[in-house]
């Protein structure tokens, strides 16, 4: 018997270190998968919560995360893609076209 | 009995985003076919029609109100109201694109297929009432949003603007979405009335507080308001002038109203604050920093920035004046925003080379006409009456005051002053100055002209003749809430 | 007890692997990292119950997903990831945030939930009953995944394509 709170503090963790990665990493790409491990501390907490309430609805929540996560995916790389190809760089700190 | 096949009349209730798609896939499917000359024109045409079927699949539809599919979405004067608002924005900027388009040589068969599709998403927002499909319906939306900000491929701060509103999109999508499941844990269900009906007994759980936090955070971003607010000026001075003019009104109206179904329809606790804090933010910096621009793109955004936090101070009051308030100035904010991003993409040429305060000297002169309509739509931004824009402060403010929020409704009225400078700046550069270089003038286009007129009537409409607007707003807001 | 040692396991390598993408510089790294991330919560997913989430997240997530991730690495010949000075204000406001906000939403999950547990598979998630609420009652958010996905598409072909396939030049 594991407690839901285990599951949820993990989820917490999993989406705390999405957000550090968001904030420190400098690649492109390293930056978008931080945002893919904060939607799966997301879909776990989804799960562990329809556990505890006996609702399927939250396990139908996480096929949608991942249906939207693989449109992101899919539309994000080709934005990646497109900037390579202007700029050469993956490094988000040469991406300064316009001033932050 | 489980019925096991919606009836017919539920699909009655999703009709305009039926129309919306329908008329997408037909774009997409000509876009191949036709030849490359008659391509911009005709698929513009069909996007154009599109849109306006889908206002007249709205009006039919609003004489069937209730819930549809399972209870996922609800016809109601409120669904009504938005669909008509994003859909006719939709209308006038693919009416303000075509010529933009030409100008900037950009093949634009799939732009107005993503204009449609991105309109199904808005759409949906507006009336779903089910949290899984407000979560598909407002990543539809943006999407297709974060696709056409990098349209202009072959500028590279297009790519890049695309690139900021993407990862910080998906970020606040994270967010949003770790609001649900909190909230999803909190009260054990997705759809809106069972989780209204769980806040209701008290104690309220903890952990709905945070669920609405979170939640608060992720559609900040998406309506631009501060502290979330800093990629709004990059992502509009890279991305397409008439793209603009779309994602600063249509994503941000059906934000809105999500912000409105999650707040009140869901008895949300704990808001009052967390909006205040907000929308006093958001009117500060935006007007603020509107100050110092000298590029006229960046100048509106820091403006939308303002007008968030304006219309989130409706948000802070109480319910049953808020609601009508907020409504009202998601549509006076659209028509004249609208407008004024088809005056920038018109002015901006090949390129968009002439986007600068200094390129707009002299053009009282150069063409008085389009000089004349861009200052109407900048002083209904200002609030001078006769305009949308007076009103809607107006109701947004009395509304304040009728909550008690006298210290917001205070830093809302001097940052209307402060607001007016920088508008009145663009003004005064126009009439008074004179033109340093010389900048081509392109003769208006009809499909343009026709964009412009609509935006004007609907400003001036909105300015003299408010009342049936906000009584139909007021009627929607009191069914929203009972 | 075997429950809770394969949870501790699988949820210590999970978090290993979250720490690992972050501190590696390669992207590919961090990739493969994201990856044992995802390996190790279809284990937690199916120690809940959820067996079909759990195959979907290894196929879907950390196969096709991740395929692409790897993919786009390797077509844009990344390399190692200079650590410049970055965005300061992002360091200085983000991480103090991230930590009190985590802190507070940690404690809040903790106190709400308390030691409720959940024996292994306690909410059953087959295909079966999946699929039957999927094709009812969240029919409609499942056919505006074909839009959503319809859009994913065009948007990937419009940017990824050249920009001089533009203005007729195409059709010579």
């Amino acid at each position: 018997m594991v407690p839901i709170s285990y599951y949820l503090v993990l989820s917490g963790i999993l989406f705390a270190c999405g957000v550090t990665g968001f904030l420190i990493k400098r690649n492109i790409i390293s930056i978008f998968m931080s945002i893919e491990l904060m939607l799966n501390g997301v879909n776990l907490s989804f799960v562990a919560f329809a556990a505890q309430w006996h609702a399927l609805s939250g396990q139908i929540f996480v096929f949608f995360v991942m249906v939207v996560a693989a449109a992101e995916a899919a539309v994000g790389l080709a934005i990646i893609i497109a900037v390579y190809r202007t700029r050469e760089t993956l490094n988000i700190d040469q991406v300064d076209l316009l001033k932050l | 009995m489980a019925q096991t096949i919606p009836q017919g009349v539920e699909y009655v209730r999703i009709l305009p985003e039926i129309v919306l798609s329908l008329f997408g896939m037909v774009i997409m499917v000509l876009d191949p076919l036709v030849d490359e000359r008659s391509t911009q024109k005709l698929l513009g045409l069909i996007a154009l029609i599109g849109s306006v079927a889908a206002i007249a699949a709205t009006l039919y539809q609003s004489q069937f109100p209730g819930l549809g599919f399972w209870g996922m979405v609800k016809v109601d004067g409120f669904s009504t109201f938005f669909h008509i608002l994003v859909t006719a924005i939709a209308a006038v900027v693919i009416l303000s694109s075509f010529e933009y388009m030409q100008v900037q040589q950009i093949r634009a068969g799939e732009y107005y297929g993503l204009i449609l599709f991105g309109a199904v998403g808005m759409c949906l927002m507006s009336s779903a009432v089910e949290l899984v499909l407000i979560f598909i319906a407002l990543e539809t939306s943006s999407i297709s949003t974060y696709v056409l900000a990098g349209f202009r491929r072959r500028a590279a701060i297009s790519s890049e603007a695309s690139l900021k509103y993407f990862l910080l999109g998906s970020f606040a999508t994270a967010f949003f979405l770790y609001g649900v499941a909190l909230m999803f844990g909190a009260t054990g269900s997705t759809s809106i009335s069972v989780i209204a009906q769980a806040l209701r007994l008290s104690p309220v759980p903890v952990l709905a507080y945070a669920g609405i936090a979170f939640m608060f955070v992720g559609l900040g971003f998406k309506v631009a308001a501060a502290p979330f607010h800093v990629w709004t000026p990059d992502v509009y001075e890279g991305a397409p002038a008439p793209v603009v003019g779309f994602m600063s009104t249509a994503p941000k109206a059906a934000a809105f109203a999500v912000l409105l179904r999650v707040m009140f329809e869901s008895n949300a606790p704990g808001r009052l604050w967390l909006i205040w804090v907000a929308a006093a933010l958001s009117m500060t910096l935006g007007n603020v920093g509107a100050l110092v621009q000298q590029n006229v793109k960046r100048l509106l955004a820091y403006s939308s920035i303002a007008h968030a936090g304006y219309l989130l101070v409706a948000f802070a009051a109480l319910a049953n004046n808020g609601i009508p308030a907020a409504m009202f100035y998601t549509a006076s904010y659209a028509a004249m925003n609208v407008g004024a991003f088809a005056v920038v993409s018109h002015l901006a040429g090949a390129g968009e080379r002439y986007v600068t305060l200094d390129d707009y000297a002299g053009l009282g002169r150069r063409s008085p006409l389009l000089a004349a309509t861009l200052t109407i739509f900048l002083l209904s931004l200002i609030g001078i009456p006769m305009t949308g824009g007076f009103f809607a402060k107006f109701y947004v403010f009395s509304a304040a005051l009728q909550a008690n929020l006298v210290g917001l409704t205070i830093i809302g009225v001097l940052n209307s002053a402060v607001g007016a400078y920088y508008y009145l700046r663009i003004i005064v550069v126009m009439y008074m100055r004179e033109a340093r270089e010389e900048v081509p003038a392109i003769p208006v286009s009809p499909a343009l002209g026709a964009a412009l007129g609509i935006s004007v009537a609907a400003t001036l409409y909105l300015g003299l003749l408010p009342g049936r607007v906000l009584e139909y707003a007021s009627r929607s807001a009191a069914e929203l809430l009972h | 007890m075997t429950h809770l040692i394969i949870f501790l396991f699988f949820g210590a390598l999970c978090l290993a692997g979250a720490v690992n993408l972050l501190v590696q510089r390669h992207p590919i790294n961090s990739a493969l990292s994201l990856v044992v991330v995802m390996g190790s919560l279809a284990v937690e997913y199916l120690l809940l119950g959820a067996e079909f989430v759990a195959a979907v997240q290894v196929i879907v997530y950390a196969g096709a997903v991740m395929v692409l991730f790897v993919f786009v690495i390797m077509l844009l010949n990344a390399g190692e990831e200079v650590r410049t000075k970055g965005s300061r204000v992002a360091m200085l406001f983000g991480i103090p945030g991230m930590l009190v906000g985590s802190a507070l939403v940690g404690w809040v999950l903790i106190e709400r939930t308390g030691s409720q547990t959940v024996a292994a598979g306690a909410l059953p998630g087959a295909p079966r009953t999946i699929g039957w609420l999927l094709f009812h009652n969240f029919l409609l958010p499942f056919e505006v995944t074909s839009i959503l996905v319809l859009i994913a598409i065009m948007g990937a072909v419009v940017l990824a394509s050249h920009p001089d396939t533009d203005s007729g030049k195409k059709k010579s």
